[in-house]
């Protein structure tokens, strides 16, 4: 029997807002405990919302990069339950009328083994502003659990998909382009182990080529792309091998345990999810104009999308590398400069996403930290090209360069990189090499390859790696013609 | 529609309010006089109008988006709840609201 799984997903990403979404506390990560809570943080009797301006123009900011409808006009609503971080017993949020509708993502999936990589479109359900719950403290004070307040009314907007995705690898890809894109236009900060990105992931599985879906569970809180994937894979085939082993799916919310790589239950949904919605009457509909629209939409940067398609005709890149470039505006603004500063696009694109990314990683830095800048590294490609140092030698000037030893020529110079491109020197070498050589001459006029790629080397080797490698293969042909 | 003894008691306790077995008779009779209203107006015809979401006709003002809050946490946490076994104190340690301890 064959399964599919399905699986669809509901991200929290906080906003990148001063203050609260109802109140002008601030909402700076890490604060004391409850001193970012004012008397509307807590609760206090007759106390009202008011709405953020800055909250509203990121879910319209959200809604433009994903095309997507966005309500004229949206309601909030009152979300009721009991739990200690909710002084108000209820959560304001939105549930008939949410301010984003209908939109889409296209994802990038990777190759897995034998798998080719593709592209495929995730459908967006619907995005909506609401508030951030408070945290409980266990541990602090003996039998007594604790509550911080700061946390609670920070603006979040909360993205739904569609059940689209069919694999832990395709969730994951969405994750990671949402993650990307949200910090792309600037409305979350994309702090993941501050609680900035958080997933809820609905994993359900069904026989493939049935309509029906399965019952879901909801993996809660994820907070890295490596423990979604785990938590995943784990829960898909639980579930396969609790329907094999002729057992029934309740619908439950589950835990990922990082440490056993296991989802545990936490509690059943049956009466959890009786949450009572109705309009909150503190709050009045919020209308959003064309012309609102249109404002925020002069303040937003290029989309990913577009810049793809831009680095693809006016850089003549590929698909992967325009890709691969406009993950981040930082980083697509480094292969600007890099490529404007006169290096060539695709060596830029290469060295970019090879040399430097790789070192970046090995420091876990971001690209704005490289101690190697745009000009620095458009110099150092300038100088391959134009036959200065050969592409060794330009491995050693880019370390030299990492660790702040000067500038490119000056490295060039004292490190004595300069290769030699006097065909006269060149000449005298390869003459040595003959001589020194006559059974491989002998081999190659014999019809033997390979007796020619040992001179060049010899001849490399006699100009201590410093002739250019494409004169040597040049002259030494003229020579043995 | 008819109401039950248990969706009363249901009812109330997602609302985290205590009932008796006559109470919830009580409200019982009071909820189904409301549905009945709410049935009444449902017969009224209300295609081509707009759903209302809030009695005032007005849209939502906003707030621009600066701190105006000071930290006022040592006023609001003397208003805590006591916190009981004998003390007369807010219940309050480390900055954090106590409560009664939750577990998962």
């Amino acid at each position: 029997m064959e399964w599919e799984v399905v699986i669809g997903l509901e991200t929290h990403t906080q906003l990148k807002t001063n203050t609260k979404i109802f109140s002008g506390a601030s909402i700076k990560y890490g604060a004391e405990p409850n001193t970012q809570a004012c008397e509307v943080s807590i609760a206090l009797p007759g106390v009202l919302p008011v709405l953020n301006k800055e909250a509203v123009h990121c879910a319209i900011k959200f809604g433009l990069a994903i095309n997507a409808h966005i309500a004229p006009r949206s309601v909030f609503a009152r979300k009721n339950y009991f739990y200690p971080d909710l002084p108000k017993g209820y959560q304001i949020s939105q549930f008939e009328l949410p301010v984003v509708g209908k939109g889409a993502v296209t994802i990038q999936v990777p190759a897995v083994g034998k798998n080719a990589a593709y592209e495929k479109v995730v459908n967006i359900t619907r995005a909506h502003l609401e508030e951030d719950a408070g945290k409980s403290v266990h541990g602090a004070v003996d039998d007594m659990s604790g509550i911080d307040l700061n946390r609670a009314g920070t603006p979040l907007l909360e993205i739904v998909t569609e059940p689209d995705m069919r694999s832990a690898a395709e969730a994951v890809a969405y994750a990671k382009k949402l993650h990307e894109l949200v910090q792309w236009i600037g409305i979350c900060d994309g702090n993941m182990q501050e609680g900035s990105f958080r997933c809820d992931v609905n994993v359900s599985v069904r026989q493939k080529g049935t309509e029906k879906l399965g019952t879901r569970r909801e993996i809660k809180n994820l907070n890295s792309f490596k423990f979604m994937q785990q938590a995943i894979e784990y829960e898909t085939r639980w579930q396969i091998e609790t329907l094999e082993d002729g057992g029934t799916i309740q619908q439950a919310t589950v835990l990922f345990n990082p440490d056993t790589g296991e989802t545990r239950s936490m509690r059943s949904k049956e009466e959890a999810n009786d949450y009572r919605y109705f309009p909150d009457p503190d709050l009045l509909p919020l209308v959003i104009s064309e012309a609102d629209k249109a404002a925020v939409k002069a303040t937003m940067p290029e989309l990913p999308e577009a810049m793809k398609a831009r680095f693809e005709a006016h850089y003549a890149l590929s698909a992967y590398d325009a890709s691969a470039l406009t993950t981040s505006r930082e980083l697509a603004g480094y292969f600007v400069a890099t490529a404007d500063a006169g290096a060539d696009a695709k060596q830029s694109a290469n060295w970019i996403m090879g040399a430097l990314a790789a070192k970046l990683n090995a420091a876990d830095i971001g690209i704005s930290e490289s101690p190697i800048n745009a000009q620095q590294l458009a110099q150092l490609l300038k100088r391959i090209s134009d036959n200065t140092i050969s592409n060794n030698a330009a491995k050693q000037v880019f370390e030299a360069l990492w660790n702040a030893e000067g500038d490119v020529d000056g490295i060039i110079a004292t490190k004595g990189l300069k290769q030699e491109s006097d065909s006269g020197a060149i000449e005298a070498i390869i003459d040595e090499v003959l001589a020194a050589n006559p059974a491989m001459v002998e081999e190659f006029k014999a019809g033997k390859e390979k007796a020619f790629n040992a001179l060049v080397g010899q001849a490399m080797k006699a100009s201590k790696g410093k002739a250019n490698p494409a004169q040597v293969n040049e002259l030494l042909k003229k020579k043995l013609s | 529609m008819a109401l039950s003894i248990e969706d009363i008691k249901k009812v109330a306790h997602l609302a985290r309010i205590e009932v008796t077995d006559s109470d919830a008779a009580a409200t019982l009779s009071k909820l189904t006089g409301i549905l009945g209203l709410i049935e009444q107006m449902q017969a009224v015809d209300t295609s081509g109008i707009e759903p209302m979401s809030h009695s005032q006709d007005l849209n939502q003002r906003l707030r621009e988006d600066v701190v105006t809050k000071i930290n006022l946490r040592d006023e609001f946490q003397k208003n805590a709840p006591i916190l009981g076994n004998g003390s007369t104190l807010p219940a309050v340690g480390d900055g954090l609201y106590l409560v009664p301890k939750v577990i998962e």
